[in-house]
């Protein structure tokens, strides 16, 4: 388990507030394990390094409609495609050493 | 500056009421959203299409100019004075709220017609981080191949970055808080730079790996010796061992590329020996070779 500083966590509360969401959605992100969650003196944070991904699922849900499944394939679907955008990036680079 | 069909783009005729609007909206940006399509230019420009055909039929004033005006745009001065007449006659106005969107995202026909703010009524006042930017590096292999500093030019602000040795082409830094401005006191965006490296005379890299052919003279193919060898890190003094082979290949460990972010470590340098034939042999030269021959 990884040590995280107090200043790398956003309270849960203060993002919700912020983006004007309900806490439920977060939480039913943590229970579908697409978040992670700490708690710390009966507050709940998020990690900051989850925050592109974190309000990439808002506007996921809200703005787009995407229901949770929804949400949980394609995240799994992106996860695949950036995979394969590496491994694309790897094999030009070993292409290079035979063509250039 | 051409007419843009904002009901074709959605996919919709010009009598969809605003629930077709919604649905038509939220179905194509399904499709095209940037955070859909990772790294691709095309769905985005597809993404801020909609967006603007949401923007204008979304919006029942909008949407009423546009239909009256849409192809003949160059008039909509005239109904942008009566609508400033009406305005000045009223003392309310209606808050209205930011959309994540800026107005330099919207093409010159909605900029000319609407004007550069993109307004809409949305019900929910939102912070949104600001648009990531994405940027490309160019860099010789010698840049890369140690950590230094370079002043970039990015939303209007010179950044000076360092870039660590060992950086791989294709690969991408993330530079926080350096992309677009926040909406409604968002946080800023990211900027993403994604390196490109330029070929090496010469010198070819896999991951830490450096190949490279050297020139062996037959002599010293033959009865062995030393070379001097330029490498990125300088000059290297290389023992041949006789009767090396033409292709035979060594490994000079450690004197490959820099391991990215990993002080002192660095990758291998393999040598492909070519051995050089010697021509315009003299006259004793072939006759030495032919005796040898014999032997």
């Amino acid at each position: 388990m990884k040590a995280t500083q107090i200043n790398d966590l956003i309270a849960v509360n203060e993002f919700c507030v912020n983006h004007d969401i309900e806490i439920a959605f977060i939480t039913l992100l943590q229970q579908n394990g697409l978040i992670e969650t700490s708690i710390i003196e009966s507050k709940c944070f998020v990690e900051k390094e989850q925050l592109p991904q974190l309000e990439k699922f808002v506007r996921f849900y809200y703005d787009l409609d995407i229901n949770l499944e929804g949400i949980e394939t394609i995240s799994y679907l992106l996860q695949r495609i950036e995979n394969m955008q590496n491994e694309i990036v790897v094999l030009k680079n070993r292409l290079r050493l035979y063509e250039g | 500056m051409n007419f843009i069909d904002y009901y074709k783009i959605l996919g919709i005729d010009k009598n969809a009421t605003a629930g077709d609007i919604k649905k038509a909206y939220r179905k194509q940006a399904r499709k095209y959203h940037p955070d859909l399509n990772p790294n691709d230019a095309d769905a985005k420009k597809n993404f801020q299409q909609i967006n603007e055909a949401n923007e204008v039929l979304s919006d029942p004033e909008k949407r009423k100019k546009y239909d009256k005006y849409g192809k003949d745009w160059q008039h909509a001065e005239q109904f942008e004075n009566a609508k400033q007449y009406q305005e000045q006659s009223s003392h309310f106005s209606g808050q209205k709220y930011s959309r994540a969107q800026s107005g330099s995202d919207f093409s010159d026909f909605f900029e000319s017609m609407f004007g550069g703010s993109a307004n809409a009524g949305r019900s929910r006042q939102v912070k949104f981080r600001g648009e990531d930017y994405r940027a490309q590096l160019q860099l010789n292999l010698t840049d890369a191949y140690k950590t230094h500093k370079q002043t970039l030019s990015a939303n209007g602000k010179n950044i000076r970055i360092t870039i660590p040795a060992g950086i791989e082409n294709g690969q991408t830094i993330k530079i926080a808080g350096h992309g677009g401005t926040g909406i409604n006191g968002g946080p800023n965006g990211d900027l993403y730079i994604t390196f490109s490296i330029a070929n090496h005379p010469g010198i070819k890299r896999l991951g830490n790996d450096l190949y490279t052919h050297v020139d062996l003279e037959l002599y010293t193919a033959v009865l062995g010796g030393e070379i001097t060898l330029d490498t990125l890190s300088g000059k290297v003094k290389l023992k041949v061992k006789p009767e090396t082979q033409n292709g035979s290949k060594v490994k000079l460990k450690g004197k490959g590329f820099p391991v990215y972010k990993k002080d002192g470590q660095f990758g291998d340098l393999y040598i492909t020996y070519t051995v050089k034939i010697p021509t315009h042999l003299t006259e004793r030269q072939k006759s030495l070779f032919t005796e040898l021959s014999k032997s």
